[in-house]
């Protein structure tokens, strides 16, 4: 049971060397070994999106991956867009459009919101409800969620939709 | 004395909010990130049975398992501490006993029996799974009828039966009224159990202080000064001696406004082993633990006379408290709403409620956004609709007849509960604009003529918030919940820092009361800095539910900022040597504009506080730039609103899609329409899922089908509409500062408006919609009947 191996994590541009065991997800390895809390953990059963970060790019849900799999990966959690001093874009356009109440699903649309714009495609208020399914949020009614992604693929992906 | 901002700047502005900034960049600080050095973790096993004796409870095991510092079940914990009544004054009610883990029976599904502490929560988890109990079942009752006719296996055998409380109100002549008719309509509503699913788990982290002996419990509440309250009574502590915490709370809706037993829990293990606790619940724990809400049926008859008129209402209300009637708010709170608020914004010369609550074997149930009046709402509304048709008047007309006029306020409703002056017919009429009532009707017909299942849905209500001290939250409770404070002071530095009782749970109050302190004073609001969600920070408060703390943390905060004004102004007019009137105040900075000399308040700071030579020995003992004020509005004041539905059903797989949805309310003043703005969506998505989706199920043995959210269901991106959310403030609320309430609202009226919308939809097999959620095998049974008497 207590059989615990170091491994290294790629976390924001930085390697970080950490001691888990093989059964630890990787939500808990970022929160609870590496204090980056901004990852948070809302169901742990992969419905609620919370704890969704990027690995290589593509959104996951941390709560669903083993520490041991990010190994060799390149992850990206919410500490890696902008901090509280110098926001991101997206961040932003979340604050402009009031995207957030409680802020606890934040973190997690962010993430998904960041693969979404990544992508560089137009999309339909349509796609982006439907991109934004697997991310519950219970305070905002996602209207002014939808409205600042809406605008922030509008100004980035260079079309219309 | 009138408390109106002379030029409000920053009341009535879409200022960005200043919780923002460490809420996007992952830097909150919610319950659980709370990490204290060698910090033990907790997990608690729950009861897997709804209602058993415990024979026996082995903990040898578990205590030998890697990790465990200690183990405690009921036993070990009854002997330290005393279990919490929650009271009232209301003859027969009957309260119980709350444990924080259960003492020789448990009664629902996910009771804590056990808790376990180790150095990981992994680990803890592994040692829960060794602990053995031994029950000996007993039989289960999970309905709320069987629970009242039940002549033995009591939940709370020392009460004799499982009623815990009986009430009648009545007013007028409801036999009369009914008797003396010319149409009664009626129908028996049935409002299921849901549960509030904050995003956030419930998580307590106590984290004890070895230098002080004492203990911060970090919370995930509403309500910090309650908890620190009870805690203090439980565990036989002074103020001081426990300090609660809510830095960042994931959301609340009701769900974190009760005393939890995890919370004892840790604290208590943190004192004994000198130690920080934390505790971390899960999805599972939490759906099936967190207070559950609403599990009404209601029998209710609506009389009329010959014009359409409402004569009068009568109903029975038969309420299921669940297990426990829950500290503070008991078991009487929900279907005492209902009955309170039934009456809506009508015109009731009669009315008669008949209020009963059962204990069961299921979750306790607590408030939930809205508390009482989305069912009470639900109810009244689908008797509106269906005396409008059988009147042959059309709905929107109907209401307008009915509901309370704009020369009769105060009104005095069937129950008691008096309005104030609001937009009743001015926000139906908004709605109907709006959403071009005439022209949807139009679309609606013609839809309906192509074979569509379409349907208009409209709900009107009023809701009373910012209660005073007049106005109980809860019938009969001890706690006055009827003031918040507001502390306000500029420092040595020339900082203003403004303090209150109420908590962070997404709507943004760092930011409304920030707007408030900056144009009482004549700073920016980002000058502000606002603290709140902490006990220790202030004498006394209750926090942040029944939406009162814009209007009673709001009102507190216009007197305390207008007295620190006069202090200011008066140490400027020393120093600059001039009259009080000839000075202004903007962006921190005082002018004399005749000469243009100007001050920070940087310097103001200085001089009170450092350089009170300036100063004559006379002003000195009396100057500081610093004031405390309570505001009790003593009954509080109306919110009213109406919500308008549009709904397409597919007649193949039954699912219900909300198409426009437009909620005109009147919450007073607005401080921020961004904010307004987005409680109002965020209520009516809450309430949307009330009408759709969201069911807590437990079969006959108690046991709970719904303990995931793959089986709970809540709303995503996906299934809410575009919500257009449109305000009038017709008449200036008698409140300081002119504020109503209003984060409920949008959960109260939107069950209703849906309901509406797809009885309207079905209109054409004359079906009533009594039941919700209106879930696809809902609709399709009750299709398939109205089909086959058809045929």
């Amino acid at each position: 049971m207590l059989n615990r191996r170091t491994i290294t994590l790629n976390v924001n541009g930085e390697a970080h060397e950490l001691e888990v065991e093989p059964r630890h997800l990787l939500a808990d390895a970022l929160r609870e070994g590496l204090g980056l809390t901004g990852t948070h953990i809302g169901c742990e059963h992969g419905v609620c999106g919370a704890c969704t970060i990027l690995l290589d790019g593509e959104s996951i849900r941390s709560c669903l991956l083993l520490a041991v799999q990010a190994e060799g990966h390149e992850i990206t959690t919410v500490e890696g867009l902008g901090d509280s001093n110098h926001l991101n874009f997206l961040q932003q356009k979340f604050r402009e459009h009031h995207a957030l109440q409680c802020g606890f699903c934040t973190p997690g649309m962010l993430m998904t919101a960041t693969e979404l714009l990544n992508q560089r495609t137009s999309l339909t208020e349509r796609d982006i409800r439907d991109a934004l399914s697997g991310n519950l949020c219970r305070c905002t009614g996602y209207d002014h969620i939808i409205a600042a992604i809406s605008e922030a693929i509008a100004e980035t992906s260079g079309a219309g939709p | 004395m009138t408390f109106e901002v002379m030029r409000p700047k920053y009341v009535g502005a879409r200022v960005q909010r200043k919780e923002d900034p460490r809420l996007l960049s992952g830097s909150g600080r919610y319950a659980a990130d709370v990490q204290p050095t060698r910090a033990l973790h907790v997990a608690i096993l729950r009861s897997d049975y709804a209602h058993a004796l415990i024979r026996s409870i082995n903990l040898d095991l578990a205590r030998a398992m890697p990790g465990v510092i200690d183990v405690i079940d009921g036993e070990a914990l009854a002997s330290e501490l005393k279990p919490l009544y929650a009271t009232s004054r209301m003859t027969g009610y009957k309260p119980t006993a709350l444990w924080p883990l259960a003492r020789d029976r448990v009664r629902y599904v996910g009771e804590p029996v056990v808790a376990v502490v180790a150095t990981d929560r992994y680990l803890a988890e592994d040692a829960r799974a060794a602990i053995q109990i031994e029950y000996a079942a007993l039989p289960a009752v999970t309905d709320a009828n069987l629970s009242l006719t039940a002549q033995s296996d009591f939940l709370h055998p020392e009460h004799g039966s499982n009623l815990l409380v009986s009430r009648n109100f009545s007013r007028g002549n409801i036999e009369q009224a009914i008797s003396e008719a010319f149409r009664v309509v009626s129908g028996q509503y049935r409002f299921t159990r849901t549960t509030p699913v904050a995003i956030e788990p419930r998580a307590y982290t106590a984290e004890w202080d070895r230098r002080l002996a004492r203990l911060t419990l970090h919370s995930a509440t509403q309500a910090p000064g309650i908890i620190r309250d009870a805690l203090a009574e439980v565990l036989e502590l002074n103020g001081p001696s426990i300090r609660v915490l809510a830095a960042d709370v994931g959301g609340g809706f009701g769900g974190k406004v009760s005393l939890y037993p995890e919370e004892v829990i840790v604290c208590f293990l943190a004192q004994k082993l000198t130690r920080s606790v934390k505790y971390v619940s899960d999805r599972q724990e939490d759906l099936i633990s967190t207070t559950q809400a609403f599990d009404q049926t209601v029998k209710a008859e609506m009389a009329l006379d010959s014009s359409g008129r409402i004569l009068g209402i009568r109903a029975s209300i038969l309420g299921d408290a669940g297990a426990y009637s829950i500290y503070p708010w008991t078991a009487a709170l929900e279907p005492m709403q209902i009955a309170g608020f039934l009456p809506g914004p009508y015109q009731v010369p009669s009315y008669e409620a008949d209020v009963q609550v059962v204990a069961t074997n299921k979750t306790p149930s607590g408030p939930y956004r809205g508390v009482g009046r989305p069912g009470a709402c639900f109810i009244l509304e689908r008797l509106i609709d269906k005396a409008a048709k059988e009147f042959g008047i059309d709905p929107l007309e109907f209401r307008r007849k009915n509901l309370v006029q704009p020369d009769q306020f105060p009104y005095k409703t069937g129950s008691g509960i008096v309005w104030d002056k609001s937009g009743f017919i001015e926000c139906l009429d908004l709605a109907a604009e709006v959403i071009d009532y005439t022209t949807l009707k139009d679309n609606r017909d013609a839809a309906k003529a192509a074979g569509r299942w379409f349907g208009i849905g409209i709900a009107s209500y009023a809701e009373l918030t910012g209660l005073g001290s007049r106005m109980s939250a809860a019938p009969g409770m001890p706690i006055n919940t009827g003031t918040e404070s507001a502390s306000v002071e500029i420092d040595a530095t020339g900082s203003v820092i403004a303090t209150f009782g109420t908590a962070s749970i997404g709507q943004g109050l760092e930011t409304t009361l920030a707007q408030i302190v900056a144009d009482e004073i004549g700073v920016r609001p980002e000058d502000v800095t606002i603290v709140h969600g902490d006990s220790a920070a202030i004498t006394h408060s209750t926090g942040s539910y029944a939406s009162r703390s814009t209007v009673l943390a709001g009102g507190a905060a216009h007197k305390a900022g207008k007295e620190v004004r006069e202090k200011l102004l008066k140490a400027a007019g020393f120093l600059m040597d001039c009259e009080l009137l000839e000075l202004e105040i903007e962006d921190g900075v005082v002018r004399q504009p005749a000469t243009n000399k100007v001050l920070s308040f940087k310097d103001i700071g200085r001089a009170v506080y450092s350089e009170m030579g300036r100063f004559p020995l006379a002003l000195r003992q009396e100057l500081d730039l610093r004031a405390t004020s309570f505001y009790d509005p003593e009954f509080g004041t109306t919110t009213s609103a109406t919500h308008i539905a549009t709904v397409d059903i597919d007649p193949e797989t039954f699912e219900v899609r909300v198409l426009r949805y437009v909620a005109a309310e009147d919450c007073g003043r607005v401080i921020n329409p961004q904010i307004v703005e987005g409680q109002v969506q965020g209520g009516v998505a809450q309430g949307i899922g009330v009408a759709l989706m969201e069911e807590v199920i437990h079969d006959p043995q108690g046991q709970i089908f719904t303990a995931s959210l793959v089986d709970y269901l809540v709303p995503s991106a996906a299934e809410v509409p575009s919500i257009e959310a449109v305000h009038l403030e017709a008449f200036a609320a008698g409140t300081i500062g002119g504020y109503r309430g209003m984060g409920e609202g949008g959960t109260i009226g939107a069950p209703a408006a849906v309901a509406n919308a797809i009885a309207d939809a079905l209109s054409h097999l004359n079906i009533d919609i009594t039941e919700l959620p209106a879930t696809p095998e809902r609709l399709f049974r009750l299709v398939t009947t109205a089909n086959q008497e058809k045929a």
